[in-house]
């Protein structure tokens, strides 16, 4: 009787889905870089009114929510390795925890926002257009854009999280087709990447 | 391809450089307290960059792919400086 295989070889190439992946983090390095020039040349242009304005935020919270974001790319990068180790449940654990350290991360600017709500500060709010200097309100709506913009990276972030988590969980994505989750982790990384630069420039000016 | 055997970092490695990004994260808010006047943001920004290089070099890999990545990285990041430089060039002058 012969043996009937049924031979499924998708192609995949998993330097070519990185290669894909890094491009895709160019792009977002520009969207980012642009908007840091345009944050440096503001403060460039009204440096007393950016460092009045930064003390209404707060470094302590700046500083917490860098060192969640560092420890949660740690646990992202050792859940590939826990991957490649074929150790699948510390790899869904780590997964858990950098999901849980991107939720605290987002409640903290959540109270870091509501702060500045009840102090009258939002974009276009009556107490920012009338009472402040031109400078601080570039100053504003630039740490709004900013932070916005990478908030909405670290939520984008988590469902790729989950995402590649159901998929370990699946086992579609294993230790012979990590791409999924080792791309999960690039893209978590530029968030800490994009943090690390805007933590200096908003909280700690002097 | 099939040849290629993915590099397992220890996860100790990780832990190590977790510890070296949180000690510069505290020397760049140390630095930044001190009045430096202008240097004190090329100061913070110097930890910065220095922080994005381990996190390049390590969390994301680039130690261990092939040398083209690490090529195109340096080559935006090249880019991205020139664009600032001119930007700065324009402003500055005048």
């Amino acid at each position: 009787m012969e043996h009937v295989t049924q031979h499924s070889d998708p192609h995949f190439d998993q330097e070519a889905s990185k290669l894909g992946m890094w491009l895709f983090i160019f792009t977002e390095l520009l969207l980012f870089g642009g908007l840091f020039i345009v944050y440096s040349i503001y403060r460039f242009l009204n440096p007393e009114s950016f460092q009045l304005a930064s003390h209404e935020l707060n470094p302590v919270i700046g500083a917490i929510n860098t060192i969640i974001l560092l420890v949660s790319s740690m646990t992202i990068a050792m859940s590939t390795s826990a991957l490649q180790k074929k150790n699948k449940g510390l790899t869904v654990l780590l997964l858990e925890i950098t999901i849980m350290l991107a939720l605290i991360f987002l409640i903290n600017k959540y109270f870091e926002w509501g702060v500045k709500f009840e102090h009258g500060i939002w974009p276009g709010s009556s107490h920012l257009v009338n009472d402040m200097s031109k400078g601080e309100i570039l100053f504003f709506g630039l740490y709004f854009v900013m932070t916005g913009l990478h908030a909405l990276h670290i939520i984008v972030g988590m469902i790729i999280i989950i995402v590649a988590l159901r998929r370990v969980q699946k086992g579609t994505v294993n230790p012979d087709r990590p791409s999924l989750l080792e791309n999960a982790g690039l893209y978590w990384h530029l968030v800490d990447l994009i943090w690390i630069f805007l933590f200096p420039l908003f909280y700690l000016i002097h | 391809m099939e040849k290629e055997k993915h590099h397992i970092v220890p996860y100790k490695v990780y832990f190590f450089i977790l510890l070296a990004l949180i000690t510069l994260t505290f020397m760049s808010i140390g630095i930044t307290q001190i009045n430096l006047g202008g240097y004190s943001v090329l100061g913070a920004l110097i930890f910065s960059t220095i922080k994005s290089v381990l996190v390049l070099t390590w969390f994301m890999h680039l130690k261990f792919d092939q040398p083209f990545l690490r090529f195109m990285v340096g080559f935006v990041a090249l880019v991205f400086l020139a664009v600032i430089f001119i930007t700065f060039l324009d402003y500055y002058f005048r």
